[in-house]
């Protein structure tokens, strides 16, 4: 077997395999995170502050990415977009995700009444139009961040929590779990130990998908005045503000949709091309 | 003679998913003649539907034919084109799945399906392909030749399936059949029919097989020649009669004893503990579905079945798929509470369900499941399966647990180093001991084993069942043993317990296995196949009672 272990490739070791498109799309979004985390310190100018004479400025020297409609630098206003967009996705996200998941699970193990209860509550919930929804709490409580994550997560709980349902229910059906059932464990160690396990695979690719989703609401929630509030702004806020400089090609608003797509096709790209475990066991 | 079908050095290889290439089939030759069957028998992963699918030039996803020939009528499979390979299949070369419920489409009328391949290669008109399927389902003893094809493959039941399974393969009059196991998901009494109907049709047409098994009692009747397979080798081959009688290599003679039961008498327990009822089931009934006004659920499994099981002892439960065993077994357990009755465990009422009994209840009584794919968390490692019960039940902390766990795959003997395994990484013969374990973890007093060998080769069921005997001297276990296989159930069992719809009908003794009362106990214990090539040919059972206890 030595010969056949000196011809495998180089990653065998780690036992994943690794696919060029997935490290491609971890890259871009690895480059996203990295700049959510480091925008203070990286902006070139404050982003409230006009630095330009004109306004819808093209892309030059002192301006990377030009200037915006009030003749702010863009550079600077997409590197803080970053920090909105991500933050506010990735915290509704995980509440959306474990909250769904949790009650999916939950449903599925119990069965019967509490699973008839919780279905139909969050079907409910899931026939309300989303935007609609979001533009309603929004104008009620008025938009900060909270409020946007939070009503975001509530959008997304049902999804992820059908998602859950249906896999557990599946889980559930195994002997394995009746098993553990007849040996008497409680319901934490059925979720904790029986069925999370063998359905965080899927759980997580969805998770990925719905935070695509997020970002893409929260793009058109700030598209329409309703998400983050200025000076700051998330990168569907920057192409609203700056829409009027779409007759002229503007930058300012090309590259904040350059952004949004790169994000949620790479984070698409990277979860369709996860890491996948080498199964083969070596006779050593 | 010519032979129809000649194989030479055929090679098999695989490729694993770190690009570790795996030798499946190591240089196999093989030959068969016009009209002869040959039986390729071997435990699983042994290679041999390996390669019987190459002789339709065909090799699994991840799987490739890397060196020999495989000459089918003077044209070698291997060097032929996709789509020349693809004109030959089904017209010269036909293949009988093993799970024709699975094989057919469950949207499309049988007929339709049966004269499918007719209409793909144009060989007849499709009128004429009627006729003949027609004639084939009588051929095969169909019930209702005529009117069968116009149904739908739920409609008719498994037996009936796998003999339309045959029909469709033979409509467009191949040369040569591949079986793949047709009848080993079939009832014995099922089986019989099924067996009698192919080998009548095989010669009324002369066709050439290749019979794909492991159990060689029902090759012993099909084949002319039978060809011993083992890790891709061939390791023994010879007419029928002279491997059965004069086995030379030492796998085939094990796969022979394993076939015969060994039952040496077991030394009856005298004394008072042999009178003690450890499991006693008094009138029990259980069913499926929503109560009805009469309190009776939709559909009843079990009716009024009563059972006891004395300390230390094993009770057999055999009846054919559907009769209720393993309903019984789940009402025992308390996974599917009972409607009527009660459980006696050691002197004490059980609760219905087992989130009414006590962990001590729970703990003495253990189920072991069929399939021990499904019954092992494929995300657990086999130290972490063992050790929950001992924390469970125990409260172990991490060193006695640990040095447990190798007392417990020491019992099973299971190599220590499979502890991190996870269950994907083991054969089917040894997650069935992990399986087992895991019960043993409890030291329970009974544990139900429901069809714990049906999925297993011969040769690993009967490693099984000796395991199961030794344990049962050293811990004083009681079994209660649930399967269709009979020669199981009477190698192991005190008593023994024949069910029919939901009913018991019957306990016998092993010792009077040979003598049973009722009649469908006769018919049961006369369908099991004999390794006598002429047992086939010789069987006489009673046509009332056929009529009455099959529904093939």
């Amino acid at each position: 077997m030595t010969s056949v272990a000196k011809s495998a490739p180089r990653h065998q070791r780690f036992g994943y395999r690794i696919n060029a498109v997935g490290v491609a799309g971890a890259l871009v979004v690895g480059f996203w995170i990295v700049v959510a985390l480091a925008a203070p310190a990286i902006v070139p100018h404050p982003i409230g502050d006009i630095v330009d004479t004109d306004y819808f400025g093209p892309i030059s020297r002192e301006l990377w990415l030009g200037s915006d409609y009030l003749g702010r630098d863009m550079t600077s206003r997409i590197l803080m977009g970053a920090r909105y967009t991500l933050g506010i996705s990735i915290a509704s996200v995980i509440i959306a995700g474990v909250s769904g998941v949790m009650l999916g699970m939950i449903a599925a193990i119990t069965g019967g009444v509490v699973d008839m209860v919780l279905s139909r509550f969050l079907d409910a919930l899931n026939s309300i139009p989303s935007k609609l929804f979001s533009l309603v709490v929004v104008a009620a409580v008025g938009s900060s961040i909270p409020v946007l994550i939070v009503t975001m997560a509530v959008i997304y709980i049902p999804g992820a929590f059908r998602f859950a349902r249906a896999l557990a229910v599946n889980i559930n059906t195994m002997d394995f779990v009746v098993v553990a059932r007849i040996r008497g464990e409680s319901l934490f160690y059925l979720i904790r130990a029986e069925i999370l396990p063998n359905i965080i695979g899927p759980v997580l690719v969805d998770l990925g998908l719905r935070f695509v989703f997020i970002v893409l609401l929260l793009s058109g929630l700030s598209f329409l005045g309703l998400g983050v509030k200025p000076p700051y702004a998330d990168w569907g806020a920057l192409v609203r503000e700056n829409i009027g400089g779409l007759p002229y090609a503007a930058p300012a608003v090309i590259v904040p949709s350059l952004a949004i797509a790169s994000l949620t096709i790479a984070v698409n790209l990277l979860i369709d091309n996860l890491p996948t475990k080498i199964r083969d066991r070596e006779n050593s | 003679m010519t032979s129809l079908v000649e194989i030479r050095e055929l090679r098999v290889e695989a490729t694993t998913d770190s690009g570790r290439t795996i030798a499946i089939i190591k240089g196999v030759d093989l030959d068969i003649a016009e009209g002869e069957i040959v039986a390729l028998i071997g435990e699983s992963g042994s290679g041999k539907t390996t390669i019987a699918m190459t002789l339709m030039g065909y090799a699994r996803a991840g799987c490739r034919i890397v060196g020999g020939t495989v000459a089918v009528d003077g044209v070698d499979m291997v060097a032929l084109s996709e789509k020349d390979r693809a004109a030959v299949r089904g017209a010269k070369i036909a293949y009988v799945p093993q799970s024709a419920a699975a094989a057919f489409n469950p949207a499309i009328r049988i007929m339709d399906q049966v004269i499918e391949v007719v209409r793909i290669h144009g060989v007849m008109p499709l009128e004429e392909a009627r006729a003949k399927a027609v004639a084939l389902f009588r051929a095969l003893s169909l019930p209702n030749p005529e009117m069968i094809g116009d149904r739908y493959p739920h409609q008719v039941s498994g037996g009936q399936l796998q003999r339309l399974a045959a029909a469709m393969a033979l409509i467009a009059n191949p040369k040569l059949l591949i079986f793949d196991e047709p009848t080993t998901a079939l009832d014995v009494t099922t089986q019989v029919e099924v067996l009698r109907a192919f080998k009548s049709v095989i010669s009324a047409h002369r066709i050439a097989g290749i019979y794909v098994s492991h159990d060689l009692a029902v090759v012993a009747q099909i084949a002319d020649r039978i060809v011993v397979l083992r890790n891709g080798e061939v390791q023994e081959s010879g007419a029928t009669r002279d491997i059965l009688a004069r086995a030379q290599h030492p796998y085939t003679q094990q796969l022979l004893a394993a076939v015969t039961p060994h039952h040496a008498p077991r030394p009856a327990v005298s004394g008072p503990t042999a009178a003690e009822a450890l499991l006693e089931v008094h009138e029990v009934s259980v069913g499926y579905g929503p109560l009805r006004s009469d309190g009776q659920p939709a559909i009843v499994a079990v009716e009024n079945v009563s059972l006891r099981v004395a300390r230390g002892r094993n009770l057999g439960i055999i009846g054919e798929s559907g009769c209720g065993k393993s309903t019984l077994a789940r009402a025992i357990a308390g996974i599917l509470p009972p409607f009527a009755g009660g459980v006696v465990f050691d002197g004490r009422e059980l609760g219905r369900s087992a989130r009414s009994r006590s962990a001590d209840q729970l703990r003495q009584l253990q189920i072991v499941f069929q399939h021990a794919d499904t019954a092992l968390n494929p995300a657990q490692t086999v130290e972490d399966i063992l050790g929950r019960p001992l924390t469970f039940y125990h409260g172990m902390a991490r060193k006695p647990r640990s040095a447990r766990i190798d007392q417990l795959l020491d019992m099973v003997k299971l190599p220590r180093s499979l502890r991190l395994r996870r269950p994907a990484e083991l054969s089917g013969g040894q997650k069935q001991r992990v399986n087992f374990a895991r019960a043993l973890a409890a030291d329970p007093k009974l544990i139900v084993c429901d069809e714990i060998t049906s999925a297993l080769d011969t040769v690993v069921a009967a490693a099984i069942i000796d395991l199961l005997k030794e344990l049962q001297r050293e811990l004083d276990l009681a079994y209660v043993f649930i399967s269709h296989d009979l020669s199981v159930v009477e190698a192991i069992c005190d008593d023994i317990v024949v069910m029919y719809r939901g009913r018991k009908i019957e306990q016998i003794t092993p010792e009077a296995m040979a003598r049973p009362e009722h009649p469908y106990t006769q018919l049961l214990l006369s369908s099991v196949p004999k390794l006598d090539p002429t047992w086939l040919d010789n069987l006489r059972q009673d046509p009332e009672q056929v009529r009455a206890y099959c529904q093939r």
